[in-house]
């Protein structure tokens, strides 16, 4: 399927990428030829198949309810590009 | 001969004979590094110190008679995409440009207490996404075999260093081949554990249904050696799988004779290069003789592996790249003065080409009005092709392909044409779609010099019959012991 | 038309914090109040390469939640990803539950003026809480705490089958009593770790098709709940009536100006695109499991107020009362067991237990006494050993000190005289000082009988047995 310009845009915006317009004019002819590619999946009658989204099928492992040691603040925050004191900041959020 | 022409085993022999020591050994694998990595550029950072820190340990546990495992003091190579505690781990990302975790993956751990020096992180596409290592934001690696050419991805770094004998062994990933084509591009073995097998704990995620870590090595008893250090249950991987961890190295040399081989048709198609073909045909005639017979096999979903595998991938890769958003870690974009532009200016600038190419495919595949169409679909026709596998191993032990339909091609070539790069993993991505082992094996060079490799792929938790397989052909054509041209 | 001339439709959404130690996915603690990103570690701070393995206690608490709801248990249910952008939300999604959550298909049963109502719950699932973004923070920063990002919590959604504020506001209670019975949430509105959300439309009376919903936020007391519900609906109504339509919108109860406003800045292209967590493998729940959770599920609030009235014969005030915190509901049949005039026993909770309770603070777990002392006190008061008034008296200090009732009867000399020679000689003592008195009493002026009552207890320090007291004048009188 050919996608339009718009709908890249779109898609752009929900996966915050800000995309140049060369970006925009790009990813639109190779998603578009990707898409076309994939389109040979609508061929196959999967009416009755169950999806896979698991390779395996192991049953899940849980985990006791105990704590353990968090991170010491120094640690968590220590990669963060801005903080003040031991939170992360961001610039002001408008609600 | 140098240390650094020594196998995994051979080295540990020493080590164990007190014929050599892990300092000299991590030493001479730093000095190679030293030598041709300039040329190679397989690594992203050494460590230097906290190599031969680890080698001192370790040297002071074989003199006291207590070595921590059977590899103590061999040195290894990560892929970046293990964490690393205290050491940068980026993925070949910009993004994560300067990111130093606060703690190991389980596999980091699981080597560090077995006592193995590691030496620096290797070089890979940007966040696993690529066939050539092109994708990665900082350099390509280049294929010992010829600088020019590409090692292979997204593991190429790591293919490149052990095949350019710079350290002993390595750590991969694979999500759709990322550990067998370049093993295989390079003349190298890697394999690609049963999904579970093998901890992703603190292994940075592509696609999670998918990744798999294992060991990348110069012959096939390494990567057993190897295997057997990181095979294990992981109770923070809620995926990974309790099924017992064998002895990989028990029935190694147990030959072919009586097995039963099958040679998917769909694996030898059009478009495979003819050098490949005939080195891989002369492979299969090869178990004929060592008394495994050979059975023609059907997968027939495979044609719609690609399509599959782009749309599953994508879109996973999509939702675990969310994280990479500028406020906790990692880039934030300088320009940034609302968190709109945290957002949306630090992932334009931090990710590279290929990774919003995918990252907007898998968000359109997931999205409103798309997802039964595209998504849910493709994990339907995954079960399909899962179904494939599950019939084909009724009839056979294991299944034998070329690993990648062509050699190593020229960095630069494909860069431009993402199609033609993704149609390089068609034979290694139904693999991690079924969540089976897979592995590739040197099976000889072009006439150009250029490796060639042979997958083989097995039943779930039958790494140790993938490796008896490789090892009965690696006995007969000992291409390991040729050494590249650099 | 006037408002009366429309139907409300309203659900609620529920969320609450599960009362685990750790969190749903990683060890952390869950305790609040600390310090900003004190309880945190790679795996809630969204860091490359973490993993999330489920709590197995979470599960437990849903099936548990799930059973005194009445819902059907899903056998495998399984974990979704929830994908948005927010700084409080560090992996970028949310893990959830999508289309095949733990629990579907209950119900709650509340009280309304027309008698009992049913209540269907749509479906509860399990997820993982956000952090906290502290706007207002100064500097032109928004600050971002995690310790709050993956505390369990359950979403428990009911149908649209409530149509006012106050059956809102009664289910909402209902649903809370349930869970701190289960012992899976501690109710505080407050502090929000029970919170709820309201859907709320208006249709013509009559009209079997729903109007356009808003979704209510922000709703943290149900005085709250009650007000933005009423004041939503009123909204909606002149909507319609000024020949709008009502927009399909989250909007926030603004405690200050009482009226609830849009959020439009966060509707900007949400499609949440749900896919399942590659990451965590469907959740089995056994038969044997459920059935377990089932043999040890609590007797539920409803159903225990209903026993009250009818097993202690109580009037519903009183078992309302009794009932509303397991604990105290505990605690008074275990006094029953000790003493059967259980309407008298309750006064006794509801006067002087629940006041030294409230006013010393005490938590019922760290009563001094026995179910068995307090049932003694009870029988002494009955049998005039001693007084009411100075059995509230020995309460209070059994209170404090856990001092056996008879005891403190007899250390504080708080028993009562009920010796008849010994009263005779105070009132006879009392009656010759008082002559006069007894000349107005005899002339007719009754009520100088309290008089002498009042001057013979005070002579007794209030020991004296009033019984016996009033006997013994009026014999000595001459009535
Ligand atoms: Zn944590």
């Amino acid at each position: 399927m050919a996608l339009t310009l718009e709908q890249v845009r779109h898609v752009a915006t929900l996966a915050r990428l800000s995309l140049t317009p060369e970006e925009e004019q790009r990813f639109t002819t190779q998603l578009s030829a990707v898409l076309d590619a994939v389109e040979q999946l609508q061929s196959l009658d999967v009416e009755a198949v169950e999806p896979t989204s698991h390779a395996t099928l192991t049953s899940s492992r849980l985990r006791e309810d105990v704590t353990r040691p968090s991170l010491p603040p120094e640690k968590s925050l220590a990669n963060a590009p801005a903080k003040s004191d031991t939170s992360f900041a961001v610039p002001k959020i408008i609600e | 001969m140098q240390l650094t022409d020594l196998t995994m085993l051979e080295l540990a022999a020493k080590l164990a004979a007190g014929e050599a020591s892990s300092e000299e050994a991590t030493r001479a694998s730093l000095a190679r590094i030293q030598q041709v990595d300039p040329k190679v550029r397989a690594f992203l950072r050494v460590d230097e110190a906290g190599a031969l820190a680890a080698a001192r340990a370790s040297d002071a546990r074989r003199k006291s008679g207590s070595p921590a495992s059977a590899l103590d003091g061999v040195p290894l190579g990560l892929k970046d995409i293990f964490l690393t505690e205290g050491v940068e781990t980026t993925a070949g990302s910009r993004i994560l440009e300067g990111f130093v975790p606060p703690y190991d993956a389980t596999v980091v751990r699981l080597l560090k207490e077995a006592g193995l020096p590691l030496v620096g992180k290797l070089n890979m596409d940007e966040f696993a996404m690529g066939s050539s290592n092109e994708s990665s934001a900082f350099f390509p690696s280049h294929n010992p075999w010829d600088v020019a050419r590409t090692p292979g991805g997204s593991s190429g770094g790591s293919a490149a260093a052990v095949a350019a004998r710079e350290v002993f062994g390595a750590l991969g990933t694979d999500t759709g081949g990322s550990i067998r084509q370049p093993a295989a591009l390079t003349n190298t073995v890697g394999l690609k554990p049963t999904y579970g097998r093998v901890s992703r704990f603190g292994v940075i995620a592509f696609a999670s249904s998918l990744d798999q870590p294992g060991p990348m090595t110069r012959t096939v008893a390494d990567a057993a050696a190897l295997l057997q250090v990181i095979a294990r249950p992981d109770a923070q991987d809620a995926t990974s799988a309790d099924a017992p961890v064998p002895d990989y190295s028990a029935d190694l040399e147990a030959g072919v004779r009586g097995l039963k081989l099958g040679v998917p048709r769909e694996y030898f198609t059009e478009g495979m290069d003819p050098e490949v073909e005939a080195a891989v045909r002369e492979a299969l005639r090869e178990y004929e003789r060592l008394g495994a017979t050979l059975v023609d096999v059907s997968l027939p979903h495979t044609k719609y592996a690609l399509a599959t595998y782009y749309l599953i991938a994508p879109a996973e890769a999509s939702s675990n790249l969310a994280r990479y958003d500028g406020v906790r870690f990692g880039l934030r974009a300088k320009d940034a003065r609302s968190l709109r532009d945290v957002y949306a200016l630090t992932r334009e600038q931090g990710f590279g080409a290929e990774v919003k190419r995918r990252i907007m495919l898998g968000t359109f595949a997931l999205s409103s009005g798309y997802y039964d169409a595209h998504y849910l679909r493709a994990q339907k026709v995954r079960t399909l092709i899962r179904e494939d596998f599950t019939r084909a191993f009724q009839q056979v032990d294991a299944l034998l392909s070329p690993t990648s339909p062509v050699p190593a091609f020229k960095l630069g070539e494909k860069v431009e044409d993402p199609l033609s790069m993704y149609l390089m993993d068609i034979y290694t991505l139904p693999c991690n779609l079924a969540g089976l082992p897979g592995l590739s094996v040197p099976c000889g060079f072009t006439k150009a010099g250029l490796p060639v490799g042979l997958q083989i792929l097995g039943r779930p938790f039958d790494e140790a019959g993938l490796l008896r397989i490789a090892r009965a052909y690696e006995r007969e054509h000992d291409f390991f012991h040729r050494s590249a041209p650099l | 038309m006037p408002v009366s001339d429309f139907q409300p439709v309203i659900g609620l959404e529920v969320h609450a914090q599960l009362l685990t130690q750790s969190k749903i996915f990683c060890g952390c603690s869950t305790a609040f109040g600390a310090e900003p990103n004190r309880n945190t570690c790679p795996v809630c701070l969204g860091m490359p390469g973490v993993l999330p393995v489920l709590n197995q206690r979470v599960a437990e608490f849903a099936v548990r939640t799930g059973l005194a709801l009445e819902c059907t248990i899903r056998p495998t249910s399984v974990w979704s990803r929830k994908n948005y952008f927010y700084p409080d939300l560090p992996k970028g999604y949310q893990i959830t539950q999508f289309d095949q959550p733990i629990c579907e298909h209950g119900r709650l049963v509340i009280d309304t003026p027309q008698g009992e109502k049913s209540i269907r719950i749509l479906r509860i699932h399990m997820e993982e809480d956000a952090g906290k973004s502290v706007h207002d923070a100064g500097g032109g920063q928004s600050l971002v705490d995690l310790n709050r990002a993956g505390v369990p919590l359950l979403e428990i959604v009911s149908q649209p089958d409530l149509r006012d504020a106050d059956e809102a506001v009664e289910y909402l209670k209902a649903m809370r009593d349930v869970l701190v019975y289960l012992g899976v949430n501690d109710g505080n509105l407050e502090e929000g770790s029970f919170r709820c959300d309201a859907n709320v439309s208006v249709m013509p009376k009559g009209s079997t098709t729903f109007g356009q919903r808003c979704e209510l936020k922000n709703l943290n007391s149900f005085r709250f709940l009650k007000q933005a519900i009423e004041y939503e609906i009123a909204r909606q109504v002149d909507v319609i009536e000024s020949g709008g339509k009502v927009v399909q919108e989250t909007r926030l109860w603004d405690v200050n100006k009482g009226v609830t406003r849009s959020m439009r800045s966060k509707e900007e292209a949400h499609d949440y695109r749900y896919f399942p967590e590659p990451d965590l493998p469907p959740l089995h729940v056994s038969a044997e499991a459920i059935d377990a959770a089932a043999k040890a599920l609590p007797e539920l609030p409803r159903a225990k107020l209903q026993r009250f009235t009818r097993q202690y014969g109580l009037p519903a005030y009183d078992a309302r009362i009794l009932t509303a915190e397991r604990p105290l509901a505990d605690y008074f049949e275990a006094c029953a067991g000790h003493y059967k005039d259980y309407k008298k026993l309750s006064n006794w909770f509801l006067g002087e237990l629940m006041r030294l309770l409230k006013e010393e603070g005490t938590p019922l777990s760290a009563l001094r006494f026995t179910p068995a002392q307090l049932g003694e006190l009870l029988g002494a008061v009955d049998q005039g050993m001693v007084s009411a008034n100075a059995g509230k008296d020995v309460l209070g200090e059994m209170f404090r000190t856990g001092k056996a009732p008879s005891d403190i009867i007899a250390e504080k000399g708080l028993a009562q005289v009920s010796d008849t020679g010994a009263i005779e000689a105070v009132v006879d003592d009392i009656l010759a000082k008082n002559a006069g008195e007894i000349e107005k009493y005899r002339a007719g002026k009754k009520q100088v009988f309290g008089f002498f009552v009042g001057q013979v207890m005070r002579a007794m320090k209030g020991k004296g047995n009033p019984a016996l007291v009033n006997e013994l004048l009026k014999k000595k009188l001459g009535d």
